[in-house]
C-alpha cells in the first residue's frame, strides 16, 4: 500500500513539477500567467502528435531516443506557442494579466480537445506511452528501493533535473538575478540597463513550454496513454498554479511540494470505501494546505516569503 | 583656459500624449569637474529632462552631445555605455535584494558577489560613504538607500552623475553629508548635475545654475554672481514677494484642546509622548520637527486614523476619541496630509479630480446615484482658482504634476468648509509660487476663524506664516512658542532636544488653555471616565 501510494503518487508529482517550475519562472519576470492551465493542454496535443507521428511512421520498434525527443519538443513547441500568444498580450500590448491568462486557459482546454480527437490516432498513445515509460532494466532487481527511486520514465528525472536547475539559476546566476530583480522592480532593472522586454518574453515562453511537458507526461506518464479529456488537465493546471504559492516561488521546495500535492491528490483513489462525494472532499486537501499556506505567511512571512513585488502589474517605461 | 564640455544638449523637445509638452527647445551645457544645479518650478520639466539624458525617455526633438560628439541615448543601457548614471528621485531598488545584489545588477562582467563587495568598499571609502553591502534595501534607512543608488552608479564607472532632488528626504545633517561627497566627487573630475528646490542649498553646492521655466530654458548663471532673489526671478518669470503674509486675526475660544497624549507608532514605540496643546480659532498652529518626530501619528490621532494610547482630545469641548473618521469630518475636522511619495495618502491616484472631490461628499447625493454635475463645477472651480494645470477635470490625477496634485488635496479640504485643517507637508516639493497660493489659502480659511495646525519643513516659512509654533522631539512637545517672539535658532535647538520649555515651565501647563471650553472639573471627570473605559476594554 504505502509503496504503491508512492509509485503512483511520483508521475503525478512530476505532471504538478512541470507546471508549477514553469509557473515560477514565468511569475519571476513579474507575470502571472493564469493561461497555465490552457498551456499543459496544448503541450499534451504537441507532445501526443509527436508521439503518434513517430509511432505510425516508425512503427512499435520507433527508437526511444527518436520518440522522446521528437514528442517533448512538439510539447514544448506547442506550449511556448500559446504562451508567446500570452506574452504578446500582456508584455507588448500591456492587456490585463489575468484576463489574458484565463482566456487562453479556456482556448487551450478546446483547442486541445479539438486537436487530439481530430488530429491524433489514439490507439497510437498507448504504444508510445510504454517506449516512453521505460524505465532502467535493473531497476526491478532493487526491490522496493527501485521501485520508489528508479521505475519511472525519463520525463520525471527531467522534471527534478529541470526544477533543481531553476532553482541553482535564479539563485546563484547573474541571469537568474536579473529575472528577479524584473519582477520585484521593472523600472530599477530598466535603468540598470536590463533588457526588460527579452527577459520577460523569454521567462513566458520557456516557463510555458516546461508547464507544457507537465500535460504530455499526464497522459503518458500517469495514465499510460490513455486520452480522456483536456479538462482534467486543466484541473492539474490549477493545482500546479496553486502549488507555486504553497512552495513559496522556490522550485527546489516545489520537488517536495508537488510530491506532497501528488499524494494528497491520489490519496482519494487509494483509499477504500468511500462515496463518490467523499472522495471529491479529499480532492480538495491541496487547494485547502494552500490556503493554510497563504494565511501562514501573510502573518508571520518575512519579506522573503512573498511573491514577486511587481507580479501581475504591467510594466511601460514612460508610464508616468 | 577653455574648459571641457562634458554634456550639452541642443534645442531637446519632449511632448507627452495629452497636449503637454514637458520640454521646448531646451539647451544645456555641463562642464566637466563641475557641479550645475538644475532649478525650475514644479512641472517645469526638469526630470523629464534628465530622464531624457538618462534613457527613460527618447527626446521627440534636439540633439545631445557627449564630450562633442552626437549621441542618441535609446535607453539606459545606452546612458550608463556613455558614462551617465541617474540617482532618481524614487530610488530604483529592489526592495529584497541586498546592496550588493543591486549594485551588480545588469553589470555585464565576470567575478563573484565577493569581489563586489571589496570593489564597493572601495568607492565607499573614496567618497566617503558608510555601507554594508550586504545589507538588505528593506532594512535601510532612507539615506542608507540613497548612498546604495550613488555607489550604483559610481561603480558603474559613470562620470556624469544626475541626482533629482536627492536633499528633499534627508536631514539637514546627512544633506552636508550628501554634499561633501558630491565635492569629492567634483575633485574627482566628475560632472554633476543636481536638481533641487532649496535655494540656499543651490547656492551652497553648485558652480553655476541652469533655470528652467514651464519647459523652457531660461537661463544659466555663475552661483557666485547671483542671489536667491535674482534665481527666484528667474525662476518663477515675475517678482515674487517673498514675505509671506500673517494676517492678524481675532483669536476665538480653542476649537481643538488635547490633553496628555500618547501615542504609538506602528512598531510598538512611543510616537507622540504626553503632547498637551490647543488650537484656537482663527490661528495657524505650526508644528515643527524633524522628520518621524510623531507629526504623522500625531495627524492621523486627531483625524480618527490611528488608536490612541492615553489622553483627550476635545473638539469644541466634546471628545472625539473612538469616534470614526467620518463622525470627525463631519464635525468639520479636516486633515491633509502630503507624504513623502506625495500620492499615497488622500487621493485615489487613478481617479479624475472631480471623482477626488467627491471621495469625501459622496454621501451627500439624494438616492443611491452619486451627484457627478455638482462635484465637477465644484472640481473646475478648483482648478481656475488654484490654477491648477490639467487637461480637464476628468484627467486621472496621477497623470498631473506632483504640486499640482497637492492643489487638489489641500483644495479639496477647504472645500468641504471645515473649522479645524490639520494639514502636514502642504507644500512639499512645491515650488514657491503654488507654495504661495497654499500660503494664502491657509491665511483665507484663518480669517474666517478656521484653527489650522500646520506641519511644516521650513523653519522660516513657519516663523513668517504661523502664530505659533509648537517643536516637537522624539514625540515630546519641547515647548510652544509665538512665531514673533521666537528665533531660527531657538527653534533648531528645540527640535534637536536641546533646549526643553516644556520642562522649563513644568508647573505652569502651558499646554492647557486658560479659556477652556471645560471646567477643570470636566476634564477630570473626563479623564476618569477615559481611564475607565480603557480599563473595561481591557478586561
Amino acid at each position: 500500500m504505502f509503496v504503491s501510494l508512492i509509485t503512483g503518487a511520483i508521475p503525478l508529482a512530476a505532471v504538478f513539477l512541470f507546471g508549477c517550475v514553469g509557473e515560477i519562472i514565468t511569475e519571476k519576470s513579474g507575470h502571472l500567467n493564469l493561461g497555465i492551465p490552457g498551456i499543459m493542454c496544448s503541450g499534451t496535443a504537441g507532445g501526443c502528435l509527436g508521439a503518434y507521428l513517430c509511432v505510425s511512421t516508425f512503427g512499435n520498434h520507433v527508437s526511444w531516443l527518436v520518440l522522446v525527443l521528437i514528442s517533448v519538443a512538439l510539447a514544448f513547441l506547442f506550449a511556448a506557442v500559446v504562451g508567446g500568444i500570452y506574452g504578446f498580450l500582456t508584455v507588448s500590448l500591456r492587456c490585463n494579466q489575468n484576463i489574458t491568462g484565463l482566456a487562453l486557459t479556456t482556448f487551450g482546454v478546446g483547442f486541445t480537445q479539438f486537436f487530439i480527437d481530430n488530429f491524433v490516432d489514439r490507439d497510437y498513445l498507448y504504444r508510445a506511452s510504454r517506449i516512453i515509460n521505460r524505465g532502467l532494466s535493473f531497476a526491478g532487481d532493487l526491490g522496493w528501493f527501485g521501485e520508489i527511486f528508479l521505475s519511472y520514465g525519463i520525463l520525471v528525472y527531467v522534471a527534478i533535473a529541470i526544477a533543481v536547475v531553476t532553482s541553482i539559476f535564479l539563485k546563484k546566476t547573474k541571469t537568474g538575478l536579473r529575472l528577479r530583480s524584473i519582477g520585484e522592480n521593472p523600472a530599477t532593472a530598466d535603468a540598470a540597463g536590463i533588457n526588460v522586454t527579452a527577459y520577460k518574453y523569454s521567462a513566458i515562453l520557456i516557463g510555458s513550454g516546461i508547464a507544457g511537458l507537465g500535460g504530455f507526461y499526464y497522459i503518458m506518464g500517469y495514465l499510460g496513454g490513455s486520452w480522456e479529456n483536456a479538462s482534467t488537465i486543466e484541473a492539474l493546471g490549477w493545482l500546479s498554479v496553486a502549488l507555486v504559492i504553497f512552495t513559496l516561488w522556490r522550485p527546489n521546495l516545489s520537488i517536495l511540494g508537488s510530491f506532497i500535492f501528488a499524494v494528497l491528490y491520489i490519496l482519494a483513489f487509494k483509499i477504500t470505501g468511500i462515496s463518490f462525494s467523499q472522495m471529491s472532499l479529499l480532492k480538495i486537501l491541496p487547494y485547502v494546505v494552500t490556503i493554510i499556506v497563504l494565511i501562514f505567511t501573510s502573518i508571520f512571512g518575512s519579506k522573503n516569503v512573498q511573491p514577486p513585488a511587481a507580479l501581475g502589474l504591467n510594466y511601460f517605461r514612460e508610464d508616468r | 583656459m577653455e574648459r571641457q564640455v562634458a554634456l550639452e544638449l541642443k534645442n531637446i523637445c519632449k511632448y507627452f500624449p495629452g497636449k503637454v509638452m514637458a520640454n521646448k527647445n531646451v539647451n544645456l551645457t555641463l562642464y566637466k569637474g563641475e557641479i550645475l544645479s538644475l532649478l525650475g518650478e514644479n512641472g517645469s520639466g526638469k526630470t523629464t529632462l534628465m530622464n531624457t539624458i538618462s534613457g527613460i525617455y527618447a527626446p521627440d526633438e534636439g540633439q545631445i552631445f557627449i564630450d562633442g560628439k552626437e549621441v542618441v541615448i535609446k535607453s539606459p543601457k545606452d546612458a550608463y555605455l556613455y558614462k551617465i548614471g541617474m540617482i532618481h528621485q524614487h530610488f530604483k531598488l529592489v526592495d529584497i535584494f541586498s546592496a550588493a545584489e543591486n549594485i551588480i545588477l545588469g553589470v555585464k562582467e565576470k567575478g563573484s558577489l565577493k569581489n563586489v563587495n571589496t570593489r564597493v568598499r572601495e568607492i565607499a571609502e573614496r567618497y566617503g560613504f558608510d555601507i554594508d553591502p550586504k545589507k538588505k534595501i528593506y532594512e535601510m534607512s532612507v539615506s542608507e538607500k540613497q548612498t546604495v543608488e550613488i555607489i550604483k552608479v559610481l561603480y558603474r564607472g559613470a562620470d556624469i552623475l544626475i541626482l533629482d532632488e536627492p536633499t528633499a528626504v534627508l536631514t539637514p545633517q546627512e544633506t552636508e553629508k550628501l554634499f561633501a561627497v558630491l565635492r569629492k566627487m567634483k575633485e574627482d573630475g566628475k560632472s554633476i548635475i543636481i536638481i533641487t528646490h532649496k535655494l540656499n542649498e543651490v547656492l551652497a553646492i553648485s558652480d553655476r545654475v541652469s533655470i528652467l521655466r514651464k519647459g523652457e530654458y531660461v537661463g544659466t548663471v555663475d552661483t557666485a554672481k547671483t542671489n536667491q532673489k535674482d534665481l527666484t526671478e528667474m525662476m518663477v518669470g515675475k517678482k515674487v514677494e517673498l514675505k509671506i503674509d500673517r494676517p492678524k486675526t481675532e483669536f476665538d475660544r480653542p476649537l481643538l484642546e488635547i490633553r496628555n497624549l500618547c501615542i504609538n507608532s506602528d512598531d510598538g514605540n512611543v510616537a507622540i509622548d504626553d503632547a498637551s496643546f490647543y488650537i484656537r480659532g482663527g490661528e495657524i498652529l505650526g508644528v515643527a520637527g524633524i522628520a518621524g518626530c510623531g507629526q504623522k501619528e500625531l495627524c492621523e490621532a486627531i483625524a480618527g486614523l490611528r488608536p490612541i494610547k492615553s489622553g483627550l482630545i476635545m473638539h469644541k469641548g466634546e471628545n472625539i476619541i473612538g469616534l470614526p473618521p467620518r463622525t470627525i469630518i463631519e464635525k468639520g475636522v479636516s486633515m491633509s496630509f502630503i507624504p513623502e511619495d506625495r500620492l499615497g495618502m488622500g487621493l485615489a491616484p487613478s481617479f479624475s479630480i472631480t471623482d477626488n472631490m467627491m471621495l469625501k461628499t459622496y454621501g451627500e447625493g439624494k438616492g443611491p446615484f452619486v451627484d457627478r454635475k455638482s462635484a465637477r463645477e465644484r472640481a473646475n472651480a478648483l482648478i481656475k482658482r488654484l490654477e491648477i494645470v490639467t487637461p480637464s477635470s476628468e484627467t486621472p490625477v496621477r497623470k498631473l504634476s506632483g504640486g499640482n496634485v497637492q492643489k487638489v488635496l489641500v483644495g479639496r479640504e477647504i472645500e468641504a468648509g471645515p473649522n479645524v485643517i490639520i494639514t502636514a507637508y502642504p507644500v512639499r516639493g512645491l515650488d514657491i509660487n503654488s507654495s504661495y497660493v497654499i500660503y494664502d489659502i491657509l491665511n483665507e480659511q484663518k480669517k474666517k476663524g478656521t484653527g489650522v495646525l500646520f506641519i511644516g519643513e521650513d523653519l522660516d516659512v513657519m516663523l513668517a506664516l504661523c502664530d505659533k509654533i509648537m517643536v516637537l522631539c522624539h514625540g515630546k512637545v519641547m515647548g510652544i512658542v509665538h512665531a514673533e517672539k521666537t528665533t531660527k535658532e531657538q527653534l533648531g535647538l528645540m527640535m534637536t532636544g536641546s533646549l526643553d520649555l516644556t520642562e522649563e515651565k513644568k508647573d505652569k501647563n502651558l499646554g492647557f488653555a486658560k479659556d477652556s471650553n471645560l471646567t477643570e472639573e470636566e476634564w477630570k471627570s473626563e479623564e476618569e471616565r477615559q481611564e475607565k473605559e480603557a480599563t473595561d476594554g481591557r478586561s
